[in-house]
C-alpha cells in the first residue's frame, strides 16, 4: 500500500473492507476509523481506496503465477487424497463440488441444483443439466454415484472415508438426478458435500494424473512436488469462467524465499506468511495481505484420565491461568481472534456468542491449584514447533504459573513424529486442529465419546445424546440451541483450552484482485484461481 | 605404470567398494529407525489399528529387518531402487529428472569454481604476504564464515527484489535458451561458488606454500630459476595431490549439501526430493537418495586419491 498513514496496516485494510461488504454506512465506517486513531483525512483516503477496491471490475487475460508452503512427491490430483493445502488448491482449480461454502459461511450449490431431503435420510440431488468434463463428456448422475461412493472403498485410502462411512448408497434415479441414503439422519449433508475432497470426478477414473474434472482450468502439466499448469476452460459451465488465462502453482516451503519471490514479481501469491514477514511485505509498495480467521486453532490438552487432568480442579486452574489477550496480541501478534475453550469458530453461523471466554485470574487458578494439591509439584507440558506458535503459549503458562508458585516444566520436542509419539498421548500437551465445516464434524471427530481424536478423554452420555439428536435436525434455530449448550459443555467441563482462532496471511500483488476471505481457508478457501484477476 | 602404482588403485577401489557396502547397512538402519512409519501417514490419524497393520503388511514392512535389508541390497546391486511407498511409482523415475538437475547445477557451479579457486589460491601462494594475499586471505575466510543461506538470501533481496535484474525463484526445467540458461542458474550458481571455492582457496594455497618450502624447491631457486617456473615447473605438479583432494571435497558438498540453495530458488534438485521423502517416510526414496550422495562423494574421494597416486612423482 502507497499511503502511509500512521500505523494502519492491511490488516486494517481488511477490516474496513469488510464491513463495507456488511453494509456498513460511510460515517459508521468513519467513526471506526476516528475511534482507531485514524484522523479524518487518512480515513477519508483509506476509505476511498477500499471502496474502489471493491468496485473494480474484473479483467480477462494474464498468468497467474501462485506459491503454497508445502509440496511434496506425495502431491495428488485425486481430491479424495488430497491432504495438503496445495493439493485442495489444484483440486478446486480442476474439479466442481456439488455444493461449496461461501464467504460468510452459508452453503451454496455448485454443480448441484438441489440437494433436498424430507427426513435428513433420504437425499435427492438434482444436478445442473449441460456441464461437461474437459474430455467433452457430459456430467450425469453416475459421475455423483462414482465419486461419492470410491470414499467407502478402503483400496482409494480416501481421507474423509470415516466421515463418508453414513452414506450407505448413492444410485442414479435418472441422468440428473441422483439419490443419497444415510444410516441415520444428517441435516448437514449438503455442507458436508462441500468439502474439498468431496469434489466430482468422472465415473470409473482411477488414473487422476490427467486431473480431468469439470472446473473452470484444464490441467496442461503436473509434477508432483515441482509444480503445476492449467489453462483456462472454455466451456466452463459457470458464465464467462476463470479471469485468468493460465494458473501456474507451485510451492516454496521457505518463508522469507516466498515472501521474496512475491517482492521480486516472480510470483503474485504467496499463501500463508509468518507474522513476521508481515512488516516486510507492508513496507514495499504495491503489495498487499490478506486475512482470513477460519477456525484453526493451537489448543492446550489436559487428559482427563490422566494425572493431573483427573483432578478437576487442575483443569479448572489451567482455564484460569491463560492469558488469552496476551497469547492474542503478543504471540499471535494481533492475527488471531479470541475463542472460548470450544472449536466452532466465529465464522460459524452455529458460533454461540454468548459464551465468553475465561477471564485471565491467576489468584482464581491459584485456588483451584492449592485445592488439587497440586501446588509447588513440577507438571511437564509437552509443546513442539508443529503444533503452531505452542512453544510460545507453554512460555507463557510457565510464566503466568511461576507467579503464584506453580511450576510448569515445559519440554519443547521435535516436530517430526509429534502427532503420532504426542499428541493424544502426554497427559498435558498441546494440538493444531483445522478448520472443518460443521459443528457436529468437529464434535463427532474431537468430542463424543468415542471420537478418534478425543484430545482430552472428554465423555458424556448426555453430549453424545444431543450430538445424534442435533445431526437429523432440519430445522436450524432448534439445532442452534442445541449445539449452543453443547459448546458450553465443552467449554466448561472437557479438557481442552483453545486460547485463539488462529489468523492465516497471505501476500498478494496489488495488481491481483479479487482475492477475499473465505471460511474455508486461506487463499481464498483454496478456491482462488477461479475468482481472481490480474490488473495492468 | 608401475605394479606397485596398479596395486595401490586396486586397493582404493577395493576400500570403496567396502565403504559403499557400510554406508548401506547404516542408511538402512538409520532410516529404520525414524519414528512413525509410512503406513500411519498414509492412512493419517483417524486410521483403524486394522487398516494399519493390514497396510504394512501388505508393503511388507513387518518383515524382520534383516530380509528387507537384503532384500533392498539385492534390488540395489541389480540397479532397481525400488517403488515408493508414497506414490507407487519408480524411485529411479522420481530421482531421474531431479538427478538430472542437481548434477547439471553441480556442474556449471564446478565450472565456475574450481578455475576462479585455482587461480586464486595458486597466485596467493606466489605472492605470499603481499596485499593481494592478505586481500584474498581476508575475503575467503570472510565467505567461509557466512552461512550459504545468507549469502543467497541476501543476493535475492539485492538481485530479486531489489534490483529486479533476475529471478527470484530458479525452475531449472523451463530453460529454453541461452540467456533464460544464464538467468535461472546467476544467483544458485553465485551462492554455491561462494561456498565452495573460499573452501578450495584456501586448501591450495596452503598446498602451494607447502611444496615451496621443500628442498627441492629451494634448489631449483638456487639454479636460478624464474618464479612462475618454479611455481608451475616444480612446486605444483607435487601440490596436485592435496589440491585434488581439497577439489573433490569441496565438489562432493555439491552433490549432497545443496539442500539449503535448493530451497531458497526453489531449484527442483534431488536433496529437496530426499527431504519430501523423509517427511513422508518413503524409505526406498530416502535410503536411495541417500546412497547417491554417498556414491558421490566416495567417486569423489577415490577420483581424487587416483589422481595423487597417479600426480605423485615419487610413485613413476
Amino acid at each position: 500500500m502507497t499511503d502511509k498513514s500512521l500505523n494502519w496496516t492491511s490488516s486494517d485494510d481488511a477490516m474496513v473492507e469488510s464491513a463495507i461488504r456488511r453494509g456498513a454506512t460511510r460515517r459508521e465506517l468513519l467513526h471506526m476509523l476516528m475511534a482507531g486513531g485514524v484522523a479524518m483525512t487518512a480515513g477519508a483516503t483509506i476509505l476511498g481506496r477500499a471502496t474502489s477496491a471493491l468496485a473494480a471490475t474484473p479483467k480477462s487475460g494474464g498468468h497467474l503465477k501462485a506459491a503454497g508452503w508445502s509440496a511434496s512427491t506425495a502431491d495428488t490430483l485425486d481430491p479424495a487424497k488430497a491432504s495438503l493445502s496445495t493439493d485442495y488448491v489444484r483440486c478446486c482449480a480442476l474439479y466442481n463440488r456439488l455444493t461449496f461454502l461461501d464467504k460468510s459461511g452459508v452453503t451454496r450449490m455448485e454443480l448441484a441444483e438441489r440437494v433436498e431431503s424430507s427426513d435428513a435420510k433420504v437425499w435427492t440431488v438434482k444436478l445442473r443439466s449441460g456441464v461437461t468434463f474437459h474430455d467433452g463428456k457430459t456430467l450425469s448422475s453416475q459421475d455423483v454415484v462414482f465419486s461419492l461412493m470410491r470414499h467407502l472403498n478402503p483400496d482409494v485410502g480416501s481421507k474423509v472415508n470415516s466421515i463418508a462411512k453414513q452414506i450407505t448408497s448413492v444410485r442414479a434415479i435418472d441422468p440428473l438426478t441422483a439419490e443419497i441414503t444415510l444410516a441415520n439422519p444428517n441435516a448437514d449433508l449438503p455442507t458436508i458435500l462441500a468439502m474439498h475432497h468431496f469434489m466430482i470426478v468422472q465415473d470409473g477414473t482411477t488414473d487422476f494424473s490427467k486431473g480431468i474434472g469439470t472446473g473452470a482450468f484444464k490441467l496442461e502439466s503436473f509434477e508432483p512436488g515441482v509444480k503445476s499448469v492449467a489453462v483456462k476452460n472454455p466451456n466452463y459451465f459457470k458464465s464467462g469462467g476463470a479471469h485468468i488465462d493460465s494458473f501456474e502453482y507451485f510451492a516454496i516451503s521457505d518463508d522469507n524465499a516466498r515472501v521474496n519471490a512475491l517482492l521480486s514479481g516472480d510470483i503474485q501469491l504467496a499463501a500463508s506468511i509468518k507474522p513476521r514477514s508481515m512488516k516486510l511485505v507492508e513496507s514495499q509498495p504495491g503489495f498487499a495481505l490478506s486475512q482470513t480467521t477460519s477456525g484453526n486453532y493451537t489448543n492446550l490438552n489436559m487428559r482427563l484420565d490422566m494425572e493431573p487432568g483427573s483432578k478437576a480442579d487442575f483443569v479448572a486452574g489451567m482455564k484460569n491461568l491463560i492469558n488469552r489477550e496476551q497469547i492474542q496480541k503478543s504471540v499471535m501478534r494481533g492475527l488471531a481472534e479470541l475463542a472460548n475453550d470450544q472449536p466452532v469458530s466465529p465464522a460459524s453461523i452455529y458460533y454461540n456468542a454468548e459464551l465468553k471466554p475465561k477471564a485471565f485470574d491467576p489468584e482464581k487458578a491459584k485456588f483451584h491449584f492449592q485445592k488439587a494439591g497440586l501446588v509447588g509439584q513440577s507438571i511437564p507440558v509437552i509443546a513442539s514447533d508443529a503444533a503452531t506458535s505452542s512453544v510460545d503459549m507453554a512460555t507463557l503458562v510457565q510464566q503466568a504459573g511461576a507467579e503464584i508458585g506453580m511450576k510448569f516444566d515445559v519440554q519443547r520436542v521435535p516436530s517430526d513424529g509429534y502427532w503420532s509419539n504426542y499428541w493424544l498421548k502426554a497427559p498435558v500437551h498441546f494440538g493444531n486442529i483445522n478448520p472443518r465445516p460443521t459443528p457436529d464434524i468437529l464434535f463427532s471427530l474431537l468430542y463424543s465419546s468415542d471420537a478418534p481424536w478425543n484430545e482430552s478423554k472428554f465423555k458424556s452420555t448426555k453430549f453424545d445424546g444431543m450430538l445424534v439428536e442435533a445431526r437429523g435436525l432440519l430445522d436450524q434455530a432448534k439445532r442452534k440451541a442445541i449445539y449452543d449448550e453443547m459448546q458450553v459443555m465443552i467449554s466448561e467441563q472437557a479438557g481442552t483450552v483453545i486460547p485463539v482462532f488462529l489468523s492465516n496471511v497471505d501476500a498478494l500483488s496489488a495488481k491481483l484482485k479479487g482475492l477475499e476471505a473465505n471460511p474455508l481457508g486461506g487463499q481464498m478457501g483454496y478456491a482462488f484461481a477461479e475468482y481472481v484477476w490480474l490488473d495492468g | 605404470m608401475s605394479r606397485y602404482v596398479l596395486d595401490l588403485i586396486a586397493v582404493r577401489l577395493l576400500i570403496a567398494a567396502l565403504t559403499l557396502l557400510i554406508v548401506s547397512f547404516a542408511v538402512f538402519f538409520a532410516t529404520a529407525m525414524l519414528p512413525g512409519d509410512t503406513a500411519t501417514i498414509l492412512l493419517g490419524q483417524a486410521a483403524t489399528p486394522e487398516a494399519i497393520a493390514g497396510l504394512r503388511s501388505a508393503m511388507h514392512l513387518d518383515d524382520p529387518a534383516y530380509l528387507r535389508f537384503l532384500r533392498w541390497l539385492g534390488g540395489l546391486a541389480s540397479g532397481d531402487l525400488g517403488t515408493s511407498y508414497v506414490n507407487n511409482v519408480p524411485v529411479a523415475q522420481l530421482i531421474g529428472g531431479r538427478f538430472v538437475n542437481t548434477m547439471r547445477l553441480a556442474g556449471i557451479t564446478a565450472m565456475f569454481a574450481v578455475p576462479l579457486a585455482l587461480t586464486l589460491g595458486i597466485t596467493a601462494a606466489m605472492f605470499r604476504g603481499s596485499l593481494y594475499d592478505r586481500s584474498v586471505t581476508i575475503l575467503t575466510i570472510g565467505v567461509i564464515s557466512i552461512p550459504e543461506f545468507m549469502v543467497a538470501t541476501a543476493a535475492v533481496l539485492v538481485f530479486s527484489v531489489y534490483l529486479k535484474w533476475l529471478p527470484a525463484l530458479s525452475f531449472a526445467n523451463d530453460v529454453t535458451s541461452v540467456w533464460q540458461l544464464l538467468k535461472v542458474y546467476a544467483m544458485p550458481v553465485i551462492s554455491l561458488t561462494f561456498v565452495v571455492a573460499a573452501q578450495m582457496i584456501r586448501m591450495t594455497r596452503a598446498a602451494v606454500i607447502d611444496t615451496l618450502s621443500t628442498p627441492y624447491v629451494e634448489t631449483a631457486l638456487l639454479k636460478g630459476a624464474s618464479r612462475p617456473r618454479i611455481i608451475l615447473r616444480h612446486a605444483l605438479p607435487n601440490a596436485v595431490g592435496p589440491i585434488v583432494n581439497a577439489i573433490a571435497l569441496s565438489l562432493s558438498y555439491l552433490v549432497g549439501g545443496v539442500i539449503i540453495v535448493e530451497t531458497i530458488f526453489n531449484y527442483p534438485g534431488i536433496a529437496k526430493l530426499m527431504v519430501d521423502g523423509v517427511a513422508t517416510r518413503d524409505l526406498p526414496l530416502i535410503q536411495s537418495c541417500a546412497m547417491i550422495f554417498c556414491v558421490g562423494y566416495l567417486s569423489l574421494i577415490t577420483l581424487a586419491d587416483i589422481v595423487a597416486i597417479l600426480a605423485n612423482p615419487r610413485l613413476r
